[in-house]
């Protein structure tokens, strides 16, 4: 199978630019984030911060600027309040099941959105081993939160909801702070946590403002390297640990502190922040071109998701009717253009991503559904060039279904 | 929901890309249809067939799928001109499929059986559309044309049932 592997890229040997929107998956780390990295793997700082001696003191003094700034661009009170993670999975468990644990005597019910990424929804599911239950409330076409629903489902045994702040598929901008207003009015013992790792850097986004008790936020979304994230928790709310082991600077994630990730981190974020306007209005404009131009070259498209203000300004996502997502990415990998598909194989059938189905699209359009992201190290000359190839490719392989499947 | 590495060989790549016989056959004699957009897998055989020898003269296919699907489809198309439908409908199995196509990875076996099972439907079609019988064909669906049935049934049901019942809020 490696074999096959080193034959697949020779394909792309021609290739003569490269442009990659698979930001869901992954990210470019841009070499300004990695230069920054660098020192901390051996030339200062790579002790570890919890020792007497100089190279752990230096750790100790970096991660703690670290801390200050990550909970500056979150909004938190104080920096005790920022646990780093390992990532956005890690994060997200650590909220669900260290909430649980820590609050089982208060209620059993976990409450989330139909649309939560797979790292809550699974990490959901998986309390219900140990007793809990998992109620999820509807969205509408758009990805929105049916409020009613979730002012229906809070009750006294309501120990955790999560919904995400925007959500990692459709863009939709959720109103969080109306969320959990429906939530503490009903029971204000209930924790709130939203998984922020698409608005973090995208949206104005601050946990105060919101009244979360929890927000996860991840590097890579934001073109930091991956293997590092944070929880947010307010000071005063209860959570267990969920794995053990030395605990350091942290009391919630034990382990030697990954210090150049940490930086990793840290740089990305103030890049992000440092001109967030000028930022996000160069994110949207190059999105809004590559959405424009798709929808002006090519008929039977269907754009998921809301537009307009209420999507986040990096998210398009569009499904291709009568083109399969999989042969899509693969015939677009072959040009320079790195995307990924809604859907995923499985042993018998092409499994639609939960988020569509759950907006009501059809199996056949979540299908051919594609998700693309724009950062602000794209240029206009990417999305040009994206524009030129990407009709080809949907063409050749409409061409390729020809008369299946019509009517 | 996982996702799967999916390290395709040159052979299924090469097919994937320049795909033999591809196209709609206005004076087929037989058309048989496995698979629905739903299981995001789909592929229609048009078969020339000489009535008095019954041999396959000319296979053509489309496709709506992966990347797996559309070079399966290809390749049976290639395996079986100048077969006759016995010597298809015997000698041409999933396995013999995947192997000819130099291996697939085990999540994209199915896609081999479902072009198979399209050429038996086809096959089993030309007879029964002429109202005869051969004796070298079993009146029971084989395993590969239970498998396109089960996989159609599978993803109609899934479709209908957009959002299952235990799952929805209270």
């Amino acid at each position: 199978m490696v074999e096959n592997v080193k034959e697949l890229l020779k394909l792309h040997e021609e290739i003569t630019h490269q442009v990659y929107l698979d930001n869901e998956n992954s990210s470019i780390v841009p070499q300004e984030v990695v230069d920054t990295m660098l020192p901390y793997f051996n030339k200062i700082a790579y002790g570890n911060p919890t020792l007497t001696h100089k190279p752990g003191w230096e750790a100790f003094e970096v991660i703690m600027n670290s801390f200050q700034k990550i909970s500056k661009y979150m909004g938190a009170k104080i920096l005790e309040e920022i646990t780093f993670t390992p990532g956005e999975s890690e994060a997200n468990n650590l909220a669900i099941m260290g909430s649980c644990f820590a609050q089982k005597e208060k209620g059993k019910k976990i409450v989330i959105s139909e649309i939560e990424p797979i790292n809550v929804l699974h990490a959901a599911e998986m309390m219900k081993k140990f007793g809990f239950t998992v109620t999820k409330i509807p969205v509408d076409s758009d990805g929105f939160l049916n409020m009613e629903k979730l002012n229906e489902a809070i009750d006294k045994e309501t120990i955790f909801v999560s919904v995400a702040a925007v959500n990692n598929e459709l863009g939709t901008i959720q109103n969080i702070k109306e969320a959990v207003q429906i939530v503490k009015d009903k029971n204000s013992q209930a924790l709130f946590h939203t998984d922020a790792t698409d608005a973090y850097g995208r949206i104005p986004f601050n946990v105060q403002n919101l009244n979360v008790d929890l927000a996860t936020v991840s590097s890579y979304k934001i073109q930091g390297p991956r293997g590092i994230g944070a929880l947010y928790l307010r000071e005063g709310v209860d959570l267990d640990r969920i794995i053990e082991g030395q605990i350091g600077t942290q009391k919630l994630w034990p382990g030697i502190e990954n210090t150049p990730l940490i930086i990793g981190f840290t740089k990305a974020s103030e890049l992000a922040f440092e001109n967030f306007e000028v930022n996000v209005t160069k994110i949207r404009c190059l999105r809004d071109n590559l959405v424009d131009g798709i929808f002006s070259a090519l008929p039977d498209l269907c754009f998921n998701g809301p537009k307009g203000e209420k999507r986040s300004p990096d998210n398009a996502n569009v499904s291709f009717l009568r083109a399969e997502g999989e042969a899509l990415t693969i015939e677009l990998s072959l040009k320079g253009v790195y995307l990924s598909s809604g859907s995923a194989c499985s042993r018998r059938l092409l499994q639609p991503s939960h988020v569509l189905v759950a907006i009501g699209r059809r199996f056949e359009e979540a299908h051919g559904s594609v998700l693309m992201k724009t950062t602000r190290y794209h240029t206009e000359e990417d999305i040009a060039y994206v524009l030129e190839v990407l009709p080809d490719a949907v063409n050749r392989i409409r061409r390729i279904v020809g008369s299946t499947g019509v009517e | 929901m996982s996702r799967i590495p999916l390290p395709y060989n040159a052979k299924v790549m090469d097919l994937f890309r320049n795909p033999k016989n591809l196209g709609k056959m206005e004076d087929a004699t037989i058309v048989a249809v496995a698979g629905n957009p739903a299981c995001g897998d789909m592929i229609t055989f048009y078969l020339k067939i000489n009535e008095q020898t019954l041999v396959i003269e000319k296979a053509q296919f489309e496709s709506y799928g992966c990347a797996a699907n559309i070079a399966t489809s290809s390749i049976v198309t290639e395996m079986i001109k100048g077969l006759t439908l016995e010597a298809t409908w015997t000698d041409i199995t999933w396995q013999k499929v995947t192997e000819e196509i130099g291996g697939l990875p085990s999540v994209k076996f199915h896609c081999g059986v479902l072009a198979v099972g399209a050429l038996k439907r086809a096959i089993r079609k030309y007879f029964n559309d002429r109202g005869s019988e051969s004796a070298w064909m079993p009146k029971e669906n084989t395993f590969e044309e239970k498998q396109a049935l089960e996989e159609e049934e599978l993803a109609n049901t899934l479709s209908k049932r957009l959002k299952p019942e235990e799952e929805k809020s209270p």
